[in-house]
């Protein structure tokens, strides 16, 4: 499950392509004119932050911005001085050097861009000091920020010895609790979690260490447990300390376990899948046959394009393998969920998330026990040139060739043609597609078989070698209230039968699909702008 | 939304208006007066008493399901319930914080006492549910369950945090800095642990007894508004003057909803 090297063409997936995308959607709204609350204050700060940060932090900070409904988590509302990423005690204010490293790096895994590019030096000095007028307590001097001392990482992090340490301190301090078992945020407690403000949060999965909040490396994570993350349920462990139930080293082991997890870089995106010839197709997902195969990750962001589009996808990619022989093609599809939906313990959940974010529907929709889904796409026959369907499951006139697999019926993925984001005609059982699928503490496992050759070549894609085969995922996390368009969209990327196709040949698929869910949101937006958004400020 | 920012720009501009009174007060310098020992003021001044009731039919507090922890679960004999709202006979409620919201002398101060107020997360809950603790006194948390428990405040006009005690035998004190009715503790491991403290500045506060009864003592001759919270029934205020060392009694009733 690791993403090694980077391949040729790979990009790295720092800021994700669902940033990018909630970016332009955000700054197409338009800017609100209020009555401002500091009529004294025509600081810099204050241009700078009505005009880059008020969409989604809301004119009075209060993390109520015309954006702030279409993401979780929420933008922080500044009114309290309540954050995250801190070198001070919980409970303390953050120094304004932490308030630098979160306006300029921005919080991964979350909606908040890094502005460091975007912003001059002075710009981001004026905006921190603005936004710390929002609250009261910086102006106490009571509260000044003592930053905690922490000494440097123990050697040998890497080693066996440390790392069982690691895990051991990991078990019995109880982080299982809330992160699980295997840390990918499906502990017995992961359900029940929200924020301050009741908002629902998930506990961080600890595989993807290029989504945390405050940086990935061995000394973020340590900080982080040793400050906690204030607002969250992530609590600080500074007490074990000095109460001296664990020493220094130990805690930090324990760090050292957690960034084990993930891989060494953050997963590049190849465009291409090299789907190898065996000589045996390896129907189980956990057949070893699978540990030589190469594998692939393919990052997924929120449907934003048709309503009822969806700000929260939880799932955030694919891991894929494939491999065929001479006859059969079979394709592992691996992603991390903190949950095998449908599970009513999650319904509460659900409710605060369909509660949390902005319905296109006029009336919401009751939580229910929907399951988890993943869709794997190809087009219709094999494209001769750089023709392909709509990514977005086709369109009336060119369908798209789908496998749809469903947590409630595990053995068998139903193969259809989808024309459009909500028409599905199944092709019957016979077309049915074989699956065998593991729910593993917080990770699904797919693998799908068919043969190569199809009966029906006019809608069942004919696999075959020697041409680059489009391919698209889509995956749907019952838990966390996703069903029909609320889901979680890839674009193509390819499968190529024995032998790899050079990346270059086709457009970067990212870029294109930025440029798509740009464009279709601009779309999107300009259709509402005068009914939905008018609505919103009476 | 619109409403929403109207309430937002309305507390910061009472916050600069209050901020600027204080500020002003605090020149001349008349001196406070003397702090008086709580012991003398509740020796000397008079008693509010009074019984909480209900009217209508608690609802059925929710069963804990502790089956991930063993060894909390172990600590009953019979199922644990949550303790949303505690009744006692004759509709008497229980865990009602009854303080005195406005009446006593501006810029009168009260020393904190000495003696810590004590939360117990034991058997997977906490004890006590709801307290009152001053501004300045010691709060001290501290683990009975060899389980890991964290214990996050959540505050507005307090400095919230949010803390683990992995072990049996951990503490950990806290203090408050501002009045504030309430500050919620909860813990996140187990969703059904919640506590709230009532923060003062003053020691004239009580939290009903089982069978509704409360007493606040010592309070100086005047007029006092005094309200009583309840966290599932809202609030209910009444008003009462005391002259010298009379007891007076103050009843509330809320409705079960
Ligand atoms: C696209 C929406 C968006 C924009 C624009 C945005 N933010 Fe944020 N910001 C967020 C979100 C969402 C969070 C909360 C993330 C979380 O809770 O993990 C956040 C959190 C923060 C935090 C809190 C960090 C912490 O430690 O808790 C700061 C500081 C911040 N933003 C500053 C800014 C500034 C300054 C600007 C403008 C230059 C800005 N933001 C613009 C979405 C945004
Ligand atoms: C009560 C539940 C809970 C417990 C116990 C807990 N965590 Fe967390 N943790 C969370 C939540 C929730 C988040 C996500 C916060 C967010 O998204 O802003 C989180 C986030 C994190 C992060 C990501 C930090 C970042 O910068 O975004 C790491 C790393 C982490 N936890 C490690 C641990 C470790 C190690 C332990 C045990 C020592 C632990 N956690 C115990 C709930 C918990």
């Amino acid at each position: 499950m690791r993403g090694r090297g980077t391949g040729e063409g790979g990009r790295v997936m720092r800021a994700s392509v669902a940033i990018a995308a909630l970016f332009v959607f955000v700054f197409a709204l338009p800017v609100p004119l209020p009555a401002s609350p500091f009529p004294q204050d025509t600081s810099a700060g204050k241009a700078v932050y009505q005009k880059w940060c008020a969409g989604c932090h809301g004119d009075n900070g209060a993390g109520d911005g015309p954006g702030a409904k279409h993401m979780i988590p929420p933008p922080r509302d500044f009114t309290g001085a309540i954050y995250q990423i801190r070198s001070t005690p919980s409970g303390q204010l953050p120094t304004d050097a932490d308030l630098l490293r979160s306006i300029d790096e921005g919080l991964f895994g979350t909606a908040m861009p890094g502005w460091k590019t975007r912003l001059s030096d002075r710009q981001r000095r004026d905006v921190l000091a603005y936004i710390k007028t929002f609250s009261s307590f910086f102006a106490d001097t009571t509260q000044r920020p003592q930053p905690i001392a922490y000494g440097s990482a123990p050697g040998g992090g890497g080693g066996a010895e440390a790392l069982k340490v690691g895990r051991q301190f990991y078990d019995s301090i109880g982080c299982r609790k809330c992160h699980g078992d295997q840390g990918r945020g499906d502990g017995p407690s992961a359900p029940t979690l929200k924020d301050d403000a009741g908002h629902p949060i998930f506990a961080a999965n600890l595989h993807e260490n290029w989504r945390f909040n405050g940086g990935g490396t061995v000394e973020d994570i340590y900080h982080r447990l040793r400050t906690g993350l204030d607002g969250t349920p992530m609590p600080s462990f500074s007490d074990l300390l000095e109460q001296k139930f664990l020493t220094d080293e130990q805690l930090w082991r324990v760090a050292q376990y957690v960034r084990s997890l993930s891989p060494q870089e953050p997963p590049v995106v190849r465009d291409v899948v090299h789907v190898p010839l065996a000589k045996r197709l390896p129907h189980s997902p956990d057949d070893s046959a699978w540990t030589a195969v190469d594998v692939y990750w393919f990052p997924l962001v929120g449907q934003i394009i048709h309503k009822e589009r969806w700000f929260a996808p939880a799932v955030t990619g694919v891991w894929v393998k494939a491999v065929h022989t001479a006859d059969s093609i079979a394709l592992r599809v691996t992603w991390d969920d903190r949950s095998a939906s449908p599970d009513t313990s999650w319904l509460p959940f659900i409710g605060r998330v369909l509660n949390t974010l902005d319905s296109d529907d006029s009336t919401r929709e009751q939580p229910a026990p929907w399951p988890d889904q993943l869709a794997v796409q190809f087009p219709v026959t094999i494209p001769s040139g750089m023709e392909r369907p709509y990514f977005l499951m086709g369109s009336a006139g060119a369908p798209v060739y789908q496998w749809r697999w469903s947590s409630s019926s595990r053995t068998a993925a139903v193969a259809g043609l989808a024309r459009g984001i909500d028409r599905f005609d199944p092709l019957g059982a016979a077309a049915g597609i074989p699956t065998q699928a593991v729910y593993d503490h917080g990770q699904w496992r797919v693998v799908f078989t068919r043969a190569l050759a199809s009966a029906d070549t006019a809608s069942q894609l004919p696999f075959r070698s020697g041409r680059a085969i489009p391919v698209a995922f889509f995956a749907w996390d019952g838990s966390n209230g996703e069903h029909g368009t609320r889901m979680a969209i890839s674009t193509w990327y390819f499968l190529a039968l024995d032998e790899p196709v050079p990346a270059r040949v086709f457009i970067s698929p990212v870029l294109a699909m930025v440029l798509t869910l740009g464009l279709g949101m601009l779309v999107v937006w300009r259709a509402q702008q005068k009914t939905s958004y008018r609505k919103g400020r009476q | 939304m619109t409403g929403r920012i109207f309430n937002v720009v309305g507390a910061m501009f009472l916050l600069t208006v209050c901020s600027k009174g204080s500020q002003s007060n605090a020149a001349p310098a008349a001196p406070p007066p003397a702090p008086a020992a709580a012991s003398d003021l509740a020796a000397a001044g008079g008693t509010i008493t009074g019984k909480i009731k209900f009217t209508g039919t608690a609802p059925r507090n929710p069963a804990i399901d502790m089956s991930e922890e063993a060894a909390c679960k172990a600590k009953y004999t019979t199922t644990p319930t949550e303790e949303n709202v505690v009744a006692g006979p004759a509709n008497a409620l229980a865990n009602v914080f009854v303080y005195v919201k406005s009446g006593l002398p501006a810029g009168q101060t009260f020393p904190a006492p000495a003696t810590p107020v004590v939360l117990d997360q034991n058997g997977c809950r906490y004890h006590p549910h709801i307290l009152g603790v001053m501004v300045g006194q010691n709060l001290e948390i501290k683990n009975s369950d060899p389980v890991l428990h964290n214990i996050k405040a959540i505050a507005k006009k307090n400095r919230p945090f949010n803390v683990s005690q992995p072990n049996a035998g951990m503490t950990k004190t806290v203090t408050f800095s501002q009045p504030e009715v309430m500050v919620n503790l909860e813990c996140n491991v187990h969703g059904w642990m919640h506590a709230y403290a009532g923060v003062r500045s003053d020691p004239f506060f009580a939290v009903s007894q089982q069978d509704g009864s409360f007493t606040i003592s010592g309070l100086p001759p005047g007029t006092y508004t005094i309200e009583a919270w309840h966290e599932k029934f809202g609030t209910q205020t009444a008003t009462v003057t005391i002259a010298g060392t009379e007891s007076k009694t103050a009843n509330f009733t809320f409705a079960a909803h």
